[in-house]
């Protein structure tokens, strides 16, 4: 018998074969993304925490009730007005390095309506820091340190906000989710914002653009005008043990 | 002219697709390789909220999830329950969980947990509020609120 030739085989169709389980795998695959607000909560609180004094005015109150809606500093606020407060509120009485000094305001109920930004001059900080080192307390010498080279990369000093200056959030247990999601990224989108433009007239970048370099190449450099930036407009928002206020009528 | 029309008209020459299926291959593994797989199941509904400012974790084996929402199938009832690991669980149920999540990790990494929390829109905060609690417990303190990107609003 004559042998036949070995007949090859048509690959056209692999192709298209290949093509159906790319097809397969792009729609049956439903990608999880792990983005979203990111939170670091507070320790426990210990029974025996002793209540701190605060000034009034040093707190900026935001709370949401059952029927989500926003009381801002004892006012009835729409969410898209939310950050523009909260701006207001963070720049205080000025300079933090781009805002001119301006004067408190005091309200009908005799509270002071911003907290009063204070001066950290470097020629102080230097004599504090040496005031430090003699006592041995390395770690307060530290911090002082951390605003001296803030000073330093600003290029002049600048006020800064005081320790018990901090937005305060208080939710009803039914306030929806979709409002207290709302309300955090307002808020943290107006400090976001501050600390762009802080960064942006002063290095020349933006505060996101520095933490996602820093990410990458770990530069000390970048570090340094990251915390530059952290402490003229630090993130402080506290929110208030969870109560049931939902037969208190706002 | 038409110096360069002379010829004889040749057909032309089969471009040959043998290596399609390679290059097809090629790119079926790429996505194979790229695409994060939903490692378990949702059994609750869960619409994400959209917000601007959110942030993304690189290292993904450190992120343990939490779902909050409607049960999938209606006779779990209507009411907001709290999904751990592929069974619904109760509040209280939380503080055994992170403990036994974190001995799933290196015990270098045990205190870089991460808890994503991925909640419906519609969920009331009161049961929300009842988990970062007992997270505060167990001192998980690093929380991701699930959620979609958008652009910001009026700045």
């Amino acid at each position: 018998m004559a042998r036949r030739e070995l007949q090859e085989i048509n690959a056209g169709s692999m192709a298209d074969i290949a093509f159906l389980l790319l097809v397969f795998w792009l729609v049956t695959t439903t990608i999880d993304s792990d983005e979203g607000v990111k939170r670091q909560l507070p320790p426990p609180v210990p029974d025996d925490l002793e209540q701190q004094e605060v000034k009034e005015g040093d707190v900026y109150n935001v709370r949401t009730n059952f029927r989500d809606s926003l009381l801002v500093e004892k006012k009835v606020l729409r969410i898209s007005e939310l950050k523009a407060g909260a701006k207001d509120f963070l720049i205080a009485t000025g300079d933090g390095l781009l805002n001119p000094v301006r004067d408190n305001v005091e309200l009908a109920d005799g509270n002071m309506m911003y907290p009063e930004r204070v001066w950290v001059r470097k020629s102080e900080l230097l004599i504090l820091e040496q005031s430090y080192l003699v006592a041995g307390q390395t770690k307060r010498a530290e911090k002082v340190r951390d605003k001296i080279r803030a000073i330093e990369l600003f290029g002049g000093d600048y006020r800064e906000l005081p320790g018990s200056a901090l937005i305060s959030l208080q939710t009803d247990r039914n306030t929806s989710y979709d409002l207290y999601m709302q309300v955090q990224n307002e808020l943290e989108a107006a400090i976001n914002e501050l600390r762009d433009e802080l960064a942006m007239a002063k290095f020349n970048m933006t505060y996101a653009d520095l933490e996602e370099r820093y990410g990458r190449s770990k530069e000390q450099s970048l570090l340094d005008r990251i915390l530059a930036v952290r402490l003229v407009y630090p993130q402080r928002i506290s929110e208030a043990e969870p109560r049931d206020a939902s037969a208190t009528y706002y | 002219m038409g110096k360069f029309n002379k010829g004889k008209k040749r057909g032309m020459a089969a471009i040959s697709t043998a290596s399609l299926p390679d290059i097809v291959f090629i790119l079926l593994f790429f996505f194979m390789m790229t695409t994060v797989m939903q490692t378990e199941d949702e059994m609750v509904k869960v619409v994400r909220p959209e917000v601007s400012e959110v942030y993304k974790i690189e290292k993904k084996h450190l992120i343990r999830y939490i779902n909050i929402g409607t049960p999938q199938d209606k006779r779990y009832g209507t009411e907001p329950v709290i999904q751990l690991n592929d069974q619904f669980a109760d509040a209280s149920a939380i503080q055994e969980w992170v403990k036994i999540e974190r001995l799933t990790l290196a015990e270098a990494e045990q205190t870089k947990m991460w808890v994503s929390m991925k909640v419906d829109v519609e969920t009331k905060m009161g049961v929300v509020t009842d988990v970062k609690q007992e997270l505060r417990q167990a001192s998980a303190l690093k929380v991701l609120y699930s959620a979609n990107s958008r652009e910001r609003t009026g700045s």
